[in-house]
């Protein structure tokens, strides 16, 4: 076997005419999402994968070109669908570096709950259909019931479920209230439940099993070699995590253990993904009993924030401020300069390379999506596995087309 | 953010820089700093030889980012239209440094970093998609995210936001022909 999955050649058939071709997608139920794979067959073990996406390109990147470092976070947030509120964090956090920008303690906590939050409720969705594609359709029903209340939290705090468009330069779109803290401990005391009775289905499943080991494995120089981050290269073996290694936010503050796999197949990925909820959990437990007073906004003289309502009303500062940041031609003045700021999303590093001109829009809205880059390892982890390991591999691997293609 | 200028990465890249300086000397590339970025400008003719010192001799062991950028039209913009970033970052420390290679009209193109990463492969296909900027040596360099018969390159500035009517115009195949 070669040293290396890259180095690797392609596999031999003993006759030519015995390998077939499957067109696997565009729209397939176990792609989860549009994206089409041509598979070349020998029977039913795989000789060559070919990848082809772009079926959902949408000029995420030129839109950022003509939207406002606001309005740009409704466009964020559908990337990564699964996980909206960390785009949304990766996304300003790229913004508030080149604006030279520190955010008042409660924000960054209040940042670090929905980003962790959505950590959650990506590991639940990718853990949930990974056992769905292997036939464990129990598990995926309890994982997506939890879930929802995710998504009641989105609710309160922002008034929308999905894509709750909550972060602004400089703070939020509303700060968390009573109500939004009594639903996220909800939640926190229904996880682990949840989490043990996904447990109690899947960690000794036999046919979950069988079907995850030893399936799609990846090296930990081959992981590094194709650009893997967060939890593909963790499974990998490659110990590295932003919010340890090179904190933002209010990360230092919180006690967490970085997860990590050796073996590098599809049973280390999912259980990475598991292990990785509970120490989100963790944060947020610690971030709602430690979090901050005080304004989660910065003050209006910092000229960032949009001011509340009753700021614009009854104040000549907060009717300026807010008639400068509405209208055209005025807004944000930035630096002429450009930087780049990551993010440990979910799927592994979420980077922002922004390039800005001095106005209120962007010049070059660079997004680092780690779905494409992993996506890029699936034809090599593939190769010389069952078709049916297809669904697994995918799943593992939890690629979201909308941040594939963007 | 806080870690704009007490980033403990700082030092780190600074001892990158000496390393560098003592392979490469002067003249080579010039390195400016921006918040805690640090930004290696670089001719393509040694794009090659600076990632590959990075990689081997200042351990920055993972590609994190390959992307391109038009600045036509940028403001007080003097050098290349084009430019491609790359972001490597050393797994131990968690320094960043991007390196940044200019190329202009009317045959923009680069070395490829494929040898040296993999991961380079995708992401160097899609600088290519939405810019048009070749790279030789890369063993595979088709059209990524845009279908096969487009002809522009839409991340361009000049490609205007709404297209130039290629969607209305693209082939169609009825059942029979498929």
């Amino acid at each position: 076997m070669a040293a290396s999955l890259v180095d690797e050649p392609d596999l031999k058939t003993s006759s030519k005419q015995a390998t077939w071709t499957l067109n696997f997608g565009p729209q397939h139920p176990a792609t989860h999402t549009t994206l089409r794979l041509v598979l070349e067959l020998d029977g039913e073990r795989i000789i060559k994968a070919t990848p082809d996406i772009g079926y959902l390109h949408s000029g995420f990147e030129k839109l950022g070109e003509h939207l406002n470092y606001n309005q740009y976070v409704t466009v964020a947030d559908r990337k990564n669908y699964i996980s909206p509120p960390m785009n949304e964090v990766a996304w300003h956090n790229a913004v508030e570096k080149l604006l030279g920008v520190e955010l008042t303690p409660r924000c960054q906590y209040i940042r670090v709950i929905i980003g962790e939050l959505s950590r959650i409720s990506d590991h639940l969705l990718a853990t949930g259909a990974a056992a769905l594609d292997l036939g464990a359709f129990t598990a995926f029903l309890y994982a997506f019931n939890l879930r929802e209340q995710i998504y009641d939290v989105y609710e309160e705090m922002s008034g929308y479920r999905f894509h709750p468009g909550y972060t602004r330069v400089g703070g939020v779109l509303y700060d968390f209230n009573d109500r939004v803290l009594d639903r996220i401990r909800k939640f926190l005391s229904n996880f682990p439940v949840v989490w043990r009775d996904m447990e109690k289905l899947l960690f000794r499943n036999r046919i979950f099993l069988d079907r995850m080991r030893g399936i799609g494995r990846l090296s930990k120089e081959d992981a590094i070699a194709l650009s893997c981050t967060g939890p593909i290269a963790r499974a990998s073996g490659v110990p590295f995590d932003l919010r340890k290694d090179a904190p933002y936010l209010a990360y230092p503050d919180f006690d967490f253990d970085v997860v990590y796999c050796e073996e590098g197949d599809c049973w280390a990925r999912f259980m990475v993904r598991m292990e990785e909820m509970r120490q989100s959990a963790r944060i947020i437990e610690q971030a709602v009993a430690k979090l901050p007073g005080g304004p989660a906004n910065l003050p209006i003289a910092e000229k960032l924030n949009l001011p509340d309502k009753a700021t614009v009303y009854n104040s000549i500062e907060g009717l300026i401020q807010h008639f400068e940041l509405i209208m055209p031609n005025r807004g944000f003045e930035t630096p002429v300069n450009e930087v780049y700021a990551a993010v440990e999303s979910p799927n592994g590093e979420l980077g922002y390379y922004l390039v800005a001109d001095g106005s209120e829009f962007a010049w070059r809205v660079r997004t680092r999506p780690p779905s494409f880059i992993h996506f890029a390892v699936f034809p090599h982890i593939i190769k010389g596995h069952a078709l049916a390991d297809v669904v697994a591999v995918l799943g593992s691997l939890s690629i979201i087309a909308a941040e594939l293609d963007r | 953010m806080s870690t704009a200028t007490t980033s403990p990465s700082v030092d780190h890249q600074a001892a990158t820089l000496k390393t560098l300086a003592s392979i490469f000397g002067d003249g080579v590339y010039s390195a400016t700093r921006f918040r805690d970025n640090l930004r290696l400008y670089v001719p393509p003719s040694r794009l090659i030889d600076l990632l590959t010192a990075l990689r081997d001799q200042c351990g920055y062991a993972l590609l994190s980012e390959v992307g391109g950028t038009d600045y036509l039209g940028y403001p007080g913009r003097t050098r290349s239209r084009f430019e491609v970033h790359y972001v490597v970052r050393n797994l131990d420390t968690a320094a960043t440094v991007v390196v940044k290679a200019g190329v202009d009209d009317p045959d923009p193109t680069l070395p490829s970093a494929v040898p040296l990463w993999e991961g380079a492969n995708w992401m160097e296909r899609e600088v290519f998609d939405m810019f048009g900027i070749r790279f030789e040596g890369h063993p595979d360099l088709r059209r990524i995210l845009m279908p096969e018969e487009f002809v522009a390159f839409p991340l361009r500035k000049d490609y205007p936001l709404r297209g130039r009517g290629e969607r209305h115009n693209f082939p169609r195949l009825t059942r029979g022909e498929s």
